[in-house]
């Protein structure tokens, strides 16, 4: 076992470890039977029959709503079934809840972690499994966590506070909480959406360990490269059905997308509009903006058409840029100027008025308010422009959001359509709306197509291409340098807060960018300020 | 089921039993109540009843209907009671120092004011509502007593008496300003910009910030309205009874809370609506007329009103989503 766990940089394991596995089964270790599920109207799930092995890596992939993070909680006993049974070990699941899963072998762990911050790792990772005596803890977390991370190698101090910790640290604790509770079935819901890729390279490592002391993981995600590269068989969905399980082997992306899809896919980015003569006056100028949330005597200039990327790693300052210019982190210094003219005193609402539009990298916590409907939400920034003396023109506004919803095909197409319910594309899509509304002249997108399905994510970037067409001044920034580097004129390296470079995009490929940033991380903070290859 | 769907426009929720009562729970109870006691006493439904309920109601439906939208934008104000007091004894003093119409009209200007300084507190020191407000609420108190050191101050005067006492035809006057209160409260939150960024406030500060939402002017606004209408309240209660007293409204703030809590407005912020408060102030109303036109022993009444509001709210609880 412990070879077969293999490279130098996966977890060491302990021999005594292979003594509490049980004996490798033949059956499956759950097993789903005609499962459906549905909520209100809306059919999430249908007629699944589905098995998972015994030391495997199974994927569930399918676009958003397409039912695999619902199939993932129906194992997880998050949900109940509506029709069907769940199977785990031999074992009927009878109760819904998290906790008899847990009892039968499953453990959960979420795209939203579930962890207590200020609770130490230890007892974290201990959490309802203290030792005690008549409910008096004895404090022996700490030497327990000592033992489990000898058979896990992670490494990890367990005195830190939880809240101290990064988003790869975490899912680690995760792990280990997993362990600790001895979960036969591992669902991973979504773990590398807030990863670097480093950090889901040694994630992966991690799984591949799991998998090789005889454990399974249902592995939920948007990203086809990671289940290609990690998982032993997929099983592909659309519209709550099982479109096929498989063996990883005989699959490519493009399988797995046209399967998704229903149809031939092109995983093709939009044309770009011709770059703008470079003589023209930007319609966006920052000049040696500062601000206390770590961005340095940042420079950038857009022309009207121009789509500008902004590239760095996790970290390096890109959402505080957008930040800063949309006046929601206060300048300390430098100016930022609509053709040529400062905005002074910026602010998030002068911003606005100013023309310039910020679509958030997190659609829920920063973009929607979900407790109101789709109108109102498009309709916030605008209010100004709607309404007389203060008071609304409904038929106004419904007018308008039915034409954003059409513009962008939302669904439900309802101008009072429940966002919350919404899946996350065409959340995404309301987020957009709310600012193609007016008329922007700047519009700052932070991670546009994060965690949508690649129909909306199409429709996305169609978008952003349309912006520039209207001759939008357009800040493009994402974490998949692949989308950057295709939907932008030029683009600016970030690091440490500072911009250490210009490439064109047309240009340049994924691996010599990564190459320069990852460069630039390693040296000193003085030295990729001196970087020569930004024109000052 | 699909086609019973009242909520079809959203095009996920079809009509359920348990969404109605949670949408309704508080009328259904209202109606049955009414129901309940019209058939117990023929006393109970008449006109002249009814009204006097109403009218009995008005000061703390008017407080209810403003912190309606303090609750939606996220806050909570426990000062109205306080507010109440100080509206009461100012225009008090003012009614027999000075001149009863300059009374009636610096009492809910008072109460606008210490709104105001409540939303200033809040909003400048970054300091949670709760917290701001209970301080707040013994600030205003110790000047109430100040005010009146510690007596009683008697307004007997006509000019005075009729924003309290008076009616037009068989309706009073008080009543007339809480319909007129209520509506122009209900277009406020509904029709207007300001309702808009009320509902954005308190539904995700955050996206409203990034939406250009001037979120502190807004949560100052949402104050400054419940100090008016405390105000206004203290202004009728003093006009009612020919009398301001220093401890005027002692316990109101949470009677206000409960109103607007039992009509199922969302404690977390970010939805609600100003009939619901009004209609959770008639159902505690409803109770207290209950226990006197069946004589029961009032002892009992607190415990019933308790165990409603337990009731109601947990019929909502339900509501909060995944």
């Amino acid at each position: 076992m412990a070879e077969r766990g293999g490279a130098e940089a996966a977890p060491r394991l302990c021999l005594e470890e292979e003594k509490r596995m049980p004996e490798p089964m033949s059956g499956p270790v759950v097993r789903l039977a005609g499962v459906e599920k549905s909520f209100g109207a809306a059919r999430i799930l249908r007629d699944i029959t589905l098995e998972f092995a015994p030391g495997e890596v199974h994927a569930l992939i399918g676009e958003n709503g397409a039912g695999k993070s619902s199939l993932g909680k129906i194992v997880g006993g998050y949900y109940g079934a509506d029709r069907g049974t769940v199977d785990i070990l031999g074992v009927r699941l009878e109760r819904p809840t998290p906790r008899h899963a847990l009892q039968l072998g499953v453990a959960m762990i979420h795209q939203e972690l579930q962890l207590v911050p200020q609770l130490s790792v230890a007892q974290n990772v201990f959490l309802g499994l203290e030792t005690n005596v008549a409910g008096l803890l004895r404090g022996s977390e700490n030497q327990r966590f000592t033992e489990l991370d000898r058979r896990c190698g992670f490494g990890l101090d367990p005195r830190r506070t939880l809240g101290d910790l990064s988003i790869a640290e975490r899912q680690k604790v995760e792990i280990m909480r997993a362990i600790a509770r001895d979960a036969r079935v591992i669902i991973m819901d979504e773990p590398t959406s807030s990863l670097t890729a480093d950090e889901a390279e040694r994630l992966h490592k991690v799984i591949a360990w799991l998998r090789d002391e005889g454990r399974t993981i249902i592995y939920v995600t948007h990203f086809l490269d990671h289940v290609l590269a990690v998982c032993d068989r997929v099983t592909v969905m659309r519209d709550g059905c099982i479109v096929r399980t498989g063996p990883i082997a005989k699959e490519t992306k493009r399988s797995l997308v046209e399967a998704m899809l229903g149809e031939s896919a092109e995983v093709a980015y939009p044309a770009l509009p011709p770059a703008p003569d470079p003589t023209l006056p930007p319609r966006l100028s920052v000049r040696n903006a500062s601000t206390e949330a770590g961005i340095a005597d940042v420079s950038i200039d857009i022309r009207p058409g121009e789509i500008v990327g902004l590239v760095g790693l996790v970290g390096s300052g890109r959402s505080e840029v957008a930040r800063a210019i949309f006046g929601a982190d206060p300048l300390t210094s430098g100016t930022v100027a609509l053709d040529d003219k400062a905005i002074v005193n910026l602010s998030p609402k002068r911003a606005v008025r100013a023309g310039i539009a910020f679509i958030p990298e997190d659609r829920r916590k920063q973009g929607l308010v979900l407790t109101q409907r789709t109108r109102p939400n498009m309709s916030l920034p605008h209010l100004a422009a709607i309404s007389r003396f203060g008071l609304l023109d409904i038929a106004e506004e419904r007018r308008r959001t039915r034409a954003m919803i059409a513009h962008f095909g939302i669904v439900p197409a309802a101008s009072d359509g429940e966002v919350a319910y919404y899946s996350g594309g065409n959340q995404q899509k309301v987020l957009l709306s709310k600012w193609a509304y007016g008329t922007p002249q700047v519009v700052l997108l932070d991670e546009p197509s994060r965690g949508v399905d690649i129909g909306a994510r199409r429709r996305i970037h169609d978008f952003i291409v349309e912006l520039a067409q209207s001759g939008v001044a357009v800040l493009l920034i994402s974490s998949e340098l692949e989308e950057v580097l295709n939907l932008s004129h030029r683009s600016y390296l970030m690091s440490r807060g500072a911009i250490v470079g210009e490439i064109a995009s047309a240009s340049a490929s994924v691996d010599q960018v990564l190459f320069r940033l990852f460069n630039v991380e390693t040296q000193q903070p003085g030295e990729a300020a001196a970087s020569p290859a930004y024109p000052e | 089921m699909a086609d019973l769907s009242l909520t079809s426009v959203s095009g996920r929720r079809a009509f359920s039993v348990g969404d109605f009562l949670r949408e309704y729970g508080v009328l259904i109870i209202i109606v049955l109540l009414m129901i309940g006691l019209s058939f117990l006493s023929p006393s109970f439904l008449t006109a002249r009843n009814l009204l006097n309920i109403l009218n009995q109601s008005a000061p703390l439906a008017l407080i209810a209907a403003a912190l309606t939208l303090v609750i939606i934008s996220g806050g909570f104000d426990l000062s109205t009671g306080a507010i109440f007091g100080v509206a009461s004894v100012s225009a008090a003093w003012l009614a027999v120092n000075v001149d009863p119409t300059l009374a009636m009209i610096a009492g809910p200007l008072i109460g606008l004011g210490l709104g105001v300084v409540n939303g200033l507190v809040i909003t400048g020191f970054n300091i949670h509502s709760f917290l701001a407000t209970l301080a707040t609420s013994m600030v205003y108190r110790g000047i109430a007593v100040l005010i009146t050191g510690g007596a009683l101050i008697p307004v007997r005067m006509e000019e005075f008496a009729w924003i309290g006492r008076g009616r037009v035809g068989m309706v009073n006057i008080a009543v007339i300003i809480l319909a007129v209160f209520t509506i122009a409260m209900m277009i406020l939150l509904n029709r207007t910009t300001f309702g808009r960024r009320v509902i954005a406030v308190g539904g995700n500060e955050e996206a409203a910030i990034l939406s250009g939402v001037r979120t502190k002017l807004v949560k100052i606004a949402t104050f400054g309205l419940t100090g008016f209408a405390a105000g206004l309240a203290g202004i009728i209660a003093v006009s009612r009874i020919s009398m301001g007293q220093p401890q005027a409204g002692v316990g109101m703030e949470l009677e206000a809370i409960a109103a607007v809590i039992l009509g199922g407005t969302s404690i977390y912020g970010g939805a609600g609506a100003v009939w619901r408060s009004i209609a959770g102030v008639l159902l505690l109303a409803l109770i207290g007329n209950g226990f006197n036109i069946l004589n029961v022993n009032p002892f009992y009444k607190d415990l019933t009103t308790g165990l409603i509001i337990v009731i109601a709210v947990a019929l909502s609880a339900g509501k909060k989503r995944r």
